[in-house]
């Protein structure tokens, strides 16, 4: 094994299809969780306007559209 | 066999860090909104009920005399939603990284970390917020929420495109151009893209003609604070914590800490 390339990352393509999918599953979740923070009104978090009112003004000063 | 031991460490490595930096400036943007932003949420909620009693006909989308939570509780729900906003975007600038780092060569010790955080505070606040800045309670009318949310998702969208334009605007002036040149079409690019999605998108002007313009400015700055609060603390605790992690990794760290 040669070591003259450890500048560049070496990249494996079956080790770079699962970093692919593990990132769009982390993608899709943290896009979710944003989601319930600064546009759900109960239909994804099921917990009625709980949350949603919870967070309002955090709504208000992340600048996100409210009412 | 170990590899990239002084590259990009292993994806999960980098995300914890990303969520971590995340919730930490989340949380630190709530303390400045609460500080700078709350005063003026409850300035505008004073004058939307005084409307809504004066006329109960136009009473807004939220009637906060029977509310769900108190606005006691809306104040502590501000931390709530700051550190899970936070950490969602810690994470995602963390994987924006992973995946952007295997065209890098090398370290690079934190310098794209913090130019991500830039890059997302200029196209997914500052240029989403140019064209539909925040507004407090009292503002906006109910009618329009549905349209308002798409196109302002949308602005996010175009934001990042902008600034993508302009890095690609930087990259094709060759690299043996002088620097004015390179960040000449940075710029050009950016501009572009920004100003045909300004002209495209629609405007909406819903500010009540009594409204206060002085608290509308100052709610409108406390919000914008609360965003470059957030960045630049994801930008600065995420460089800070993945310095640490590669000098672990390359076993150079100092005694710790
Ligand atoms: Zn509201």
């Amino acid at each position: 094994m040669s070591s003259s390339a450890s500048s560049q990352p070496v990249v494996h393509p079956a080790g770079s299809a699962r970093l692919l999918w593990t990132a769009l599953a982390t993608v899709a979740a943290l896009t979710l969780l944003a989601y319930l923070v600064a546009f759900d009104q109960g239909a994804v978090s099921r917990s009625g306007m709980y949350l949603h009112e919870l967070m309002h003004d955090g709504r208000h000063l992340l600048g996100v559209p409210c009412h | 066999m170990p590899l990239n031991t002084t590259t990009t460490p292993p994806f999960v490595a980098v995300l914890v860090r990303g969520l971590l930096a995340g919730l930490i400036a989340g949380l630190l943007a709530g303390a400045f909104a609460y500080v700078a932003g709350e005063p003026h949420v409850e300035a505008a909620i004073a004058i939307e009920e005084a409307a809504s009693h004066a006329d109960p006909a136009t009473a807004g989308a939220h009637d906060h005399e029977d509310a769900l939570v108190s606005r006691t509780g809306q104040r502590g729900g501000l931390f709530l939603a700051t550190g899970l906003f936070g950490a969602a975007m810690g994470g995602l600038l963390a994987t924006a990284y992973v995946l952007l780092s295997r065209r890098r060569r090398g370290d690079d010790d934190g310098r794209s970390g913090l130019l991500l955080a830039g890059a997302a505070l200029l196209g997914a606040v500052i240029v989403p917020f140019l064209k539909y800045p925040a507004n407090p309670p009292a503002v906006g009318d109910p009618a329009t929420i549905n349209q308002r949310t798409v196109t302002y998702l949308l602005m996010v969208v175009l934001g990042l495109v902008a600034v993508w334009a302009g890095s690609l605007g930087y990259r094709s002036v060759g690299a043996q151009a002088p620097t004015w040149l390179r960040a000449a079409a940075a710029v050009g690019g950016f501009l572009l893209v920004t100003a045909v999605s300004y002209v495209v998108m629609p405007s909406f002007q819903e500010v009540p003609a009594d409204f206060p313009a002085t608290l509308l400015w100052s709610f409108r700055l406390a919000s914008l604070g609360t965003q470059v609060v957030l960045w630049t603390g994801i930008g600065l605790l995420f460089a800070a914590l993945m310095h640490h992690e590669r000098r672990r990794r390359a076993g150079t760290a100092l005694p710790s800490t």
